[in-house]
């Protein structure tokens, strides 16, 4: 039964992975090589709208790689999203060029606007899309290898690292506002113009970055199933249950956890340096403590320590939003308030962690049919429910998201 | 007293919680090989005791050796567990969402950072080791069983198991039998009698029916410090500790 768990989770992710991939090929086509009048044309609406989706899923995926699989509930993985964001928004900037409205060669519009004299030191570099692409990596993964070794180290957890994790997003949130930061004060990035040489405008374009974003997805889905499969994963989940007898067997449980984050953060960033081409602006408003929170709301109601989970989570919701903001848009917090107070409640290991539940009581049911058709020993098949509704491996312990006391 | 030839080596030891002395004056030698039974009413800081081998609680004052020259007040739980000395807890603390078999292979002994368990294979040495322990503890029929579905004793034996896989010199064994049936008791005690035979154990009990089957040398502890210290009948004739077990 185990075993069978087990491919079925392979299977999943096959699928989630097999999904994706198609979606990079065939939205893309049916957008560029279908006639606008065809029953089959997505709208390049639809396209940029999707392609904004599938980078949230990547944040959701990369919270719940240290929520889900560790237990840490980080209230500010939006700020590894935006400075992702950030880092891809510089590289826009300086791609403008001349064409800006001041028509500086050198300075982005704000700049000569806010009279700067020249480019601060830390613009240079990122009209190269290779340099950008490091910063996109570097700068989250180095901010939560930072905080994480500080924070770890100090054996901060539970409710108090969630929250100095909201202090941290929210004092970059009020640091990015401040106009002598040189990221754009208050209006942010925006006004871009060409990435890679093409127009981010175009048609084209937009379904290329669909197709990006779909394809990271895609292997960040990989990444993580692999992380979670081995060794180390174990020990993560581990860490997450137990954390003073991962110590006690000789693991420095704060590397563990480390290790996690950091790669988590730079999945978020990733996430937002593909988000930042698809909408077309990226401002301080993305370091906003209330964005990080949607995201812990995505993630539970996908499932957490599920992979599949926080996709379904991700793209479930802000499908809602879109279309809840369309008709009733003052109800729409109400509604996620309630969406989240709901999920706690009813869906605890969240859409797809219910499923697995229904799902392996239906076959325990069924095995349990067909051994009492088969004339079996009675006893027997009553056992297997209760053992097979009761976990699945690697899933949240009945003991709640509280990490057990050693004593 | 000499250091060289023990295995661990308590001398003066007090510590403090908010003006509480938890430890006060204590002083233990255990020898290479030997395993004692400790017992003491509640409060007597048995289990503080284990936190300061352990470097869970840093003692105010005192010596802690282990192996005759380290000082482990300077040294953190992971470096501690990794010089070889094994704890288990009250309450059996396992990895309750993995199998009876990914909890021993967390615990088996190995390299202890990131990459290594990042990139792991199982060889098939250390399947070979898992099969051992898992016969030595009684769960080989168990092995793919999570571990949150084992009952409170075989939940105990793992914990016992995983002990053994980090290959310790030393194992600190608080309460093993609490929980347990008269008859899982009786095996409990004759694992760590087979334990005992190439490791130095250290065992908290309450159970006077279970530390008398062990047949050990016992240390009476009573306020932090050391009432009594012989063999079972020896303490258990001991007025003090008559006074101390039944009130005065």
């Amino acid at each position: 039964m185990i075993t069978q768990r087990f491919f079925g989770a392979d299977r999943r992710i096959a699928i989630t992975v097999l999904v994706l991939l198609a979606a990079a090929v065939i939205v893309p086509l049916l957008n560029l090589a279908v006639s606008p009048t065809s029953a089959f044309y997505i709208p390049p609406y639809i396209v940029a709208l999707v392609g904004k989706y599938l980078c949230y899923a990547l944040l959701a995926l990369a919270l719940d790689l240290v929520w889900g699989y560790c237990g840490i509930l980080s209230l500010g993985h939006g700020a590894f999203f935006a400075l992702g964001g950030y880092a891809m928004g510089m590289y826009l900037m300086r791609q403008i060029g001349s064409r800006g409205v001041y028509g500086n060669p050198i300075l982005p519009d704000f700049m000569v606007f806010l009279n700067y004299k020249e480019l601060p030191w830390f613009w240079y570099g990122f009209d190269h899309f290779w340099f950008a692409a490091l910063m996109v990596l570097a700068v989250p993964g180095l901010l939560a290898f930072v905080f994480g070794w500080f924070a770890f180290r100090s054996r901060v957890t539970g409710v108090y690292l969630s929250i100095i994790t909201q202090a941290m997003t929210y004092a970059l949130l009020l640091a990015f506002f401040r106009n002598d930061m040189g990221f754009g004060g208050n209006n942010g990035l925006t006004d871009f113009k060409d990435i890679l040489g093409f127009n981010v405008q175009a048609n084209a374009t937009r379904s290329a970055l669909f197709a990006a974003s779909a394809v990271t997805l895609a292997l960040a889905v990989l990444l993580t199933a692999a992380i979670v499969r081995s060794k180390y994963g174990k020990l993560l989940m581990a860490v997450r249950d137990a954390e003073s007898r991962t110590r006690f067997l000789g693991w420095l449980a704060e590397n563990v956890k480390l290790f996690a984050f950091t790669v988590s953060a730079i999945m978020a960033g990733i996430g937002g340096a593909l988000y930042v081409p698809q909408v077309g602006i990226i401002n301080p408003g993305e370091f906003d403590p209330a964005n990080s929170i949607e995201v812990v709301i995505w993630t539970a109601v996908g499932g957490r320590g599920t992979i599949v989970g926080p996709i379904v989570g991700a793209l479930l919701v802000n499908a809602g939003k879109s279309w809840f903001t369309g008709v009733l848009p003052e109800f729409w917090l109400f509604a996620l308030g309630g969406l989240f107070v709901a999920v706690t409640l009813f869906l605890p290991k969240g859409i797809v962690g219910m499923w697995d539940s229904w799902h392996g009581r239906a076959k325990a049911l069924r095995a349990a049919s067909l051994a009492a058709e088969a004339g079996a020993d009675p006893e027997e098949p009553p056992a297997k429910i209760v053992r097979s509704a009761a976990r699945t491996p690697g899933a949240w312990s009945a003991s709640g998201p509280e990490p057990q006391p050693a004593e | 007293m000499s250091k060289s030839n023990t295995i661990l080596y308590l001398d003066g030891v007090s510590v403090s919680f908010d003006g509480f002395r938890a430890i006060n004056n204590l002083s233990l030698v255990l020898d290479k090989g030997e395993m004692r039974a400790i017992i003491g009413p509640n409060g007597a800081g048995k289990t503080t005791m284990m936190d300061i081998v352990t470097g869970k609680t840093r003692p105010d004052e005192g010596e802690v050796f282990f192996d005759g020259q380290v000082d482990l007040t300077r040294h953190d739980e992971a470096e501690i567990a990794m010089m070889g000395i094994g704890r288990k807890f009250q309450k059996p603390t396992v990895f309750e969402s993995h199998s009876v078999e990914d909890n021993l292979m967390l615990a088996l002994k190995g390299p202890r950072s990131i990459f290594p368990a990042l990139f792991h294979h199982r060889s098939t040495a250390e399947t070979q080791r898992i099969d051992d322990i898992l016969g030595i503890i009684r769960l080989g029929d168990k092995r793919g069983e999570l571990a949150a579905n084992l009952s409170h004793g075989q939940k105990q034996w793992l914990e016992i198991g995983m002990l053994l896989a980090q290959d310790p010199k030393l194992l600190l064994v608080d309460e093993p039998v609490a929980g347990m049936t008269d008859a899982e008791t009786e095996e409990t005690a004759r694992l760590l009698k087979d334990i005992a035979r190439d490791h130095s154990v250290i065992v908290v009990e309450h159970d006077m029916h279970f530390v008398r089957e062990l047949g050990v040398k016992v240390t009476c502890l009573h306020e932090g410090s050391v009432l009594s210290e012989g063999t079972l009948d020896f303490v258990s004739a001991d007025e003090r500790v008559v006074e101390v077990y039944l009130g005065r």
